[in-house]
């Protein structure tokens, strides 16, 4: 009957727990486990639920199994007659409540441990933006955008796919361990929610509004997550990467991350080799999600780049609508997500790439001057 | 009937105040969607067999799951309990007819128009409606695609549809059950109704007015869901899941219903604990009114009302295993046979408690933090609205159709039919819970190489439950032009007046009220 099937599904995954702990250990079948302490507790709450509800799975079915087998009216079995009982039908509401009260306890008590945002050591906000994170290190004056790494190819099949395919990102979220970190979460457009089920985090970002949440990371490793709320075409590829390492390596990470920042070279002239290559690059990761590798758009909502008025009109009318997108549309200003390179570079691939042969070389100080004749 | 010409054959159903003949079209509108919907489902499991882009991009394949999920809700399960609402509530109570006849041709009436609209959109110069069926703004509002203005006015018409289908149901039920049939003699099936028609009329109101907000921030400049202008995004979805918790209960009370009259047919035994099965349906549908931020658990939501709406929420367990035990106990020591309707019956009462089960474990927040939004959660709601809502519809249609045609449905396809449908959508569904422990979120068009297999699977599952939906096609088309004829009892436990009056069912029964003892 429909219960065999069941049963055997039954056996697999029980016995499974039971007989291969390694399973759950590495396998996908469940939960993971996780690095922080909340993230044990959530998965101790999330076995200790799913064998409450295998037992009483169990119980029913095997009754019900039972009726199913021997009290058929081809072996001849007549009907008994009952059809109320008032002791038996008070038990059966008074025994699961008592189990629902014994379940609520210790749940409540983690998820007032996990409201406990008090006492961190450092703060940092998260910004979803369509389709990528934005990390801001309060105390350390960092701040940088994470995009999905995966090459467009590998999405179309045009290449083999690589072991993190769609769960890797150009610039992870570095974090120290063994702190209690803040995660102030928000959003710039639409609802997002970050993810890690490693860390046991997810809390939605919410534009207009700031939640918070908090970690506190156990083990040095990657941990990797993906955007959780439908937030538009590209949901599926905004993955949430958490790099987590000793407060030695940290501390030099954030040493080399700001030196970094003051070797750029403001005033260096680019030749247009150095800007294609750049811009192709740059293109690829935030403009041919939409408007595709080979610059022809999709349909009315991302307008082809090849062949198209802005690129081939004024250099001028290009940048502005670059920086700051176009109201009412799926295309957003870019101005505070870019450097003046990857625009300018992003600018000029644009204008000579697929056939748009311009010739144009935008200057990263071109950017600059439009830029800020935005904010006199 | 004889015709003068086609287009009186047409008019007919057009102008029909028939009881028979709207629970007629009700359901045979249902079925056209359910293949419709199913389409939407293989397109999207097709894409999902493998990782990397297949054969539609990201922006139609959110298309897609709105249109699904819109089409089997709105579509698919609320018109069919109503068809099954429209033919045997009045022969069930004694009644002639519906209370409301015109009404109740009017909100027959304006669904097909609704749902042209709403599939309309995929025609349209832009995208379909593409934020998911749930349409959380400011996805659904600023950045709305402009066919989101017909996706309101779809909505706006399938809340009058309902809203019209309800009040009538609930006229019918409290005015014109027979002589003697008391309330507490009603039938489970028509109890369910009564309470699910409270329901509807208490929410779709509540959703009417959520589009209607949604519809004056994108064009009139209100901010009521844009914190810019004073609002809260999650104000939309406060209002979204008052309705949409008592939503979840009004596709599943009424399967209750169904399943509480085919499981005492076929244990030819009296249904245990009628009184706190009526009670239960009361309890749950009480309760759905005090859960719907179980929804909201990760976005946001202060600490008391996350203990708050955990605990409402695990306290509908309660009423739901009273059901549960009550079928199971109406089982036992019964005279069991295992006809199609009693198939899915049974079916029923297993793969819902599966699902009923991974609502526990949803509703334990902390938990609730590593399902919210990832294939656990689709798994566990297509386990109470595949083999629930719709396996309770099916095992409906089989149950009753032989009183509607006067014909036998053909047994042996009927069970092939069940036993395709039950491999079928738990080779889809049951994989998706793993999915989502390992980490896949919902609504992705493309995922990570560890989720490979079991997307493949769930994949050849669907189709498998897919196509064997054409068994059921194929069995009712040849039901109602032939087959052995029905007696007017059908079945041999069978209790209640429906199965008092001939098959077919003449097209007027109990003109004279019976008289119930």
């Amino acid at each position: 009957m429909a219960l065999r099937g069941l049963f055997k599904k039954l056996t697999f995954i029980v016995g499974g727990f039971c007989f291969f702990p390694a399973l759950y250990a590495e396998s996908a079948l469940n939960m993971p486990r996780g690095v922080t302490p909340v993230s044990r507790d959530i998965f101790d709450l999330h076995m200790l639920i799913f064998w409450v509800c295998v037992v009483i799975g169990i119980i029913v079915f095997a009754i019900m199994l039972y009726a199913i087998i021997f009290h058929r009216k081809s072996r001849g079995y007549k009907a008994a007659k009952f059809h109320d009982h008032i002791t038996v039908e008070l038990a059966w509401v008074i025994v699961p409540f008592i189990i629902l009260v014994l379940m609520a306890i210790p749940a409540s008590k983690v998820l007032i441990k996990m409201n406990d945002t008090n006492h961190t050591d450092q703060t940092v906000k998260i910004t979803g933006y369509q389709w990528k994170w934005r990390y801001d290190y309060l105390k350390e004056d960092i701040g940088f955008f994470s995009n999905l790494s995966t090459p467009q190819a590998q999405i179309q099949g045009k290449e083999p796919k690589g072991p993190y395919y769609l769960l890797e990102v150009d610039k992870p979220l570095v974090l120290p361990i063994k702190q209690k970190i803040r995660l102030l979460v928000t959003s710039n457009d639409v609802i997002h929610s970050w993810w890690v089920p490693q860390l046991g985090v997810k809390r939605d970002a919410v534009p207009g509004f700031i939640h918070e949440s908090w970690v506190y990371i156990d083990e040095p490793g990657i941990y990797r997550g993906q955007c959780t709320e439908l937030c538009g075409i590209n949901h599926g590829f905004m993955p949430v990467v958490v790099e987590a390492l000793t407060q030695a390596d940290y501390d030099k990470w954030i040493t080399g991350h700001k030196q970094q920042a003051q070797q750029a070279q403001p005033d260096k002239t680019w030749t247009k080799e150095e800007l294609m290559t750049l811009g192709e690059k740059s293109y690829g990761t935030y403009c041919a999600v939409c408007h595709q590798v080979n610059g022809e758009g999709m349909g009315d909502i991302y307008p082809a780049l090849k062949k198209s008025k802005i690129a081939l009109g004024p250099i001028k009318k290009h940048i502005d609508l670059v920086l700051h997108g176009v109201q009412g549309t799926a295309m957003q200003g870019f101005i505070d997500q870019l450097t003046d390179d990857e625009l300018a570079a992003i600018i000029t691939f644009e204008r000579n790439a697929w056939g748009n042969d311009t010739g144009d070389a935008v200057q990263p100080s071109d950017i600059r001057k439009l830029r800020k004749g935005d904010e006199s | 009937m004889e015709y003068a010409n086609p287009w009186q054959r047409i008019m007919r159903w057009v102008t029909t105040t028939n009881h028979k003949d709207i629970g007629t079209l009700y359901l045979m509108l249902s079925l056209v969607m359910l293949f419709i919907g199913g389409g939407m489902a293989l397109i999207i499991r097709g894409e999902l067999f493998m990782p990397g882009q297949q054969f539609i991009d990201p922006s139609f394949y959110n298309q897609m799951i709105t249109l699904h999920g819109l089409i089997m809700v709105f579509g698919v399960i609320m018109p069919a309990f109503v068809g099954l609402a429209n033919w045997q509530i009045p022969m069930m109570i004694g009644a002639p007819d519906m209370a409301l006849p015109r009404m109740n041709n009017w909100s027959f009436w304006i669904l097909p128009f609704a749902f042209t609209i709403l599939i309309s959109t995929l025609f349209m110069n832009g995208p379909a409606p593409n934020f998911g069926w749930t349409f959380y703004a400011p996805l659904s509002t600023t950045y709305g695609p402009p066919s989101t203005d017909f996706f309101i006015f779809a909505v706006h018409l399938m809340g009058l549809s309902s809203i019209m289908g309800a009040i009538n149901i609930i006229a019918t039920i409290l005015n014109l059950r027979a002589p003697g049939m008391r309330m507490m003699k009603l039938p489970i099936f028509v109890w369910s109704w009564l309470i699910t028609a409270f329901l509807l009329i208490a929410v779709m109101p509540v959703l009417a007015g959520a589009v209607t907000m949604m519809l004056t921030d994108r064009h009139f400049g209100t901010s009521f869901f844009n914190a810019a202008g004073g609002g809260d995004p999650l104000l939309f979805q406060h209002i979204f899941w008052f309705f949409g918790h008592p939503e979840v209960y009004i596709m599943i009370l009424p399967a209750f219903g169904v399943v509480s009259q085919i499981i005492p047919t076929f244990s030819r035994k009296k249904l245990f604990g009628y009184g706190s099965m009526v009670a239960a349906i009361a309890v749950i549908a009480f309760l759905s009114f005090l859960v719907w931020a179980h929804h909201m658990f990760v976005s946001g939501i202060s600490l008391g009302a996350e203990l708050f709406f955990m605990y409402s929420t695990m306290l509908i367990a309660v009423p739901t295993g009273v059901k549960v035990f009550n079928w199971v106990t109406t089982m036992f020591r019964g005279s069991l046979s295992f006809e199609t309707p009693m198939l899915f019956a049974v079916g029923f009462v297993v793969l819902f408690t599966i699902g009923g089960l991974s609502g526990l474990m949803l509703s334990i927040v902390p938990a609730d933090f590593q399902y919210h939004d990832t294939y656990f959660v689709v798994a566990h709601f297509h386990y109470v609205l595949v083999p629930g809502a719709l396996f309770g519809i099916l095992a409906g249609v089989y149950f009753w159709i032989p009183k509607w045609t006067g014909h036998m449905y053909n047994e042996a396809m009927g069970k092939w039919h069940f036993w395709l449908s039950v491999i079928g959508v738990n080779v889809t569904f049951f994989p998706m819970h793993f999915l989502g422990l390992a980490g896949m979120p919902r609504r992705v068009p493309d995922y990570a190489l560890q989720f490979t297999d079991f997307n493949m699977v769930a994949t050849v599952g669907a189709v498998i439950f897919g196509f064997s939906q054409l068994l059921f096609l194929v069995n009712i088309i040849k039901t109602i032009r032939g087959g052995k004829p029905a007696t007017d009892e059908v079945w041999e436990g069978a209790e209640g007046l429906e199965w008092t009056i001939p098959s077919p069912a003449p097209y007027h029964t109990f003109q004279t009220p019976p008289e119930v003892r």
